[in-house]
């Protein structure tokens, strides 16, 4: 099972812009490496990252091989009100995952 | 001709075959997917990614974007591309203006030294780059350990 972590200020003011910070653990196997038998080994990345809060999407990203291993992404949210950040995460293999983090009002 | 010579044109023969990596006509076609057949201007983009880098299996980089963010002004993608990579696209993200603010981060692999672009797509269309020439010296393995 994959872990992931997403990081959300401990509190924010309304109308605050803060910075989400999302770190996935995944190999990212590019699908250009050959493994220790000389052979390629298959892709396996995640292809798709999407954060939702309160049910609109605030932030979404394609990622390609050229991704680092377990993939870092950091991105603006400016603060409406407290709530659930939900960010997914899909890949090859039918890889999925799910997090949720929450946003407290100072 | 002697043996050698001829080496060597067999040598040219095969790089001529098979690019290890992106090709500049597949990075043309990739940013004009991207950009959709707008005109990609420099300016507004900034890109922030080290000029050195030791370790190119995890390189930090930065695209932030001069805009208000707001319903009638805002950034809608930011992709990075490379021109020496297996593939020129990188990544691509989707903001707007609930984001309050155009800056995205995160880490990316470099194959070897060669300029990372960073393009931006405001709502209007227009496409905003900022390219930076990045020297790797130990670059993501792509012939294993």
């Amino acid at each position: 099972m994959a872990r992931a972590l997403v990081r959300t200020p401990a509190t924010a003011r309304p109308g605050e812009v803060v910075e989400i910070r999302v770190l996935l653990q995944h190999p990212m196997e590019t699908g250009f490496r050959p493994g220790a038998d000389g052979r390629v080994l298959p892709r396996d990345i995640v292809t798709r990252v999407e954060a939702h809060f309160e049910g609109a999407r605030v932030f979404a990203a394609d990622l390609f091989p050229a991704i680092a291993a377990n993939p870092y992404l950091a991105f603006p949210l400016r603060i409406t009100g407290a709530g659930n950040l939900v960010v997914t995460f899909e890949g090859d293999n039918g890889f999925t995952h799910r997090e949720t983090a929450a946003i407290r009002l100072a | 001709m002697t043996t050698r010579r001829a080496l060597l044109a067999a040598g040219g023969l095969v790089l001529l075959v098979r690019p290890a990596w992106a090709t500049p006509e597949s990075l043309r076609k990739a940013i004009d997917t991207f950009a959709g057949g707008k005109d990609v201007r420099n300016g507004r983009v900034t890109l922030a990614i080290d000029t050195l880098v030791e370790n190119g299996n995890a390189v930090p980089v930065s695209v932030s974007v001069q805009s208000p963010m707001t319903a009638a002004d805002h950034v809608q993608r930011i992709a990075i591309f490379t021109p020496q990579n297996p593939l020129p696209e990188v990544v691509v993200f989707h903001l707007s203006p609930l984001n309050g603010r155009a800056q995205v981060s995160t880490r990316m692999r470099m194959a070897t030294s060669q300029p990372v672009i960073a393009l931006a797509q405001m709502n209007d269309g227009s496409v905003w780059r900022h390219s930076v020439d990045v020297v790797v010296t130990l670059a993501a393995c792509l012939e294993g350990n």
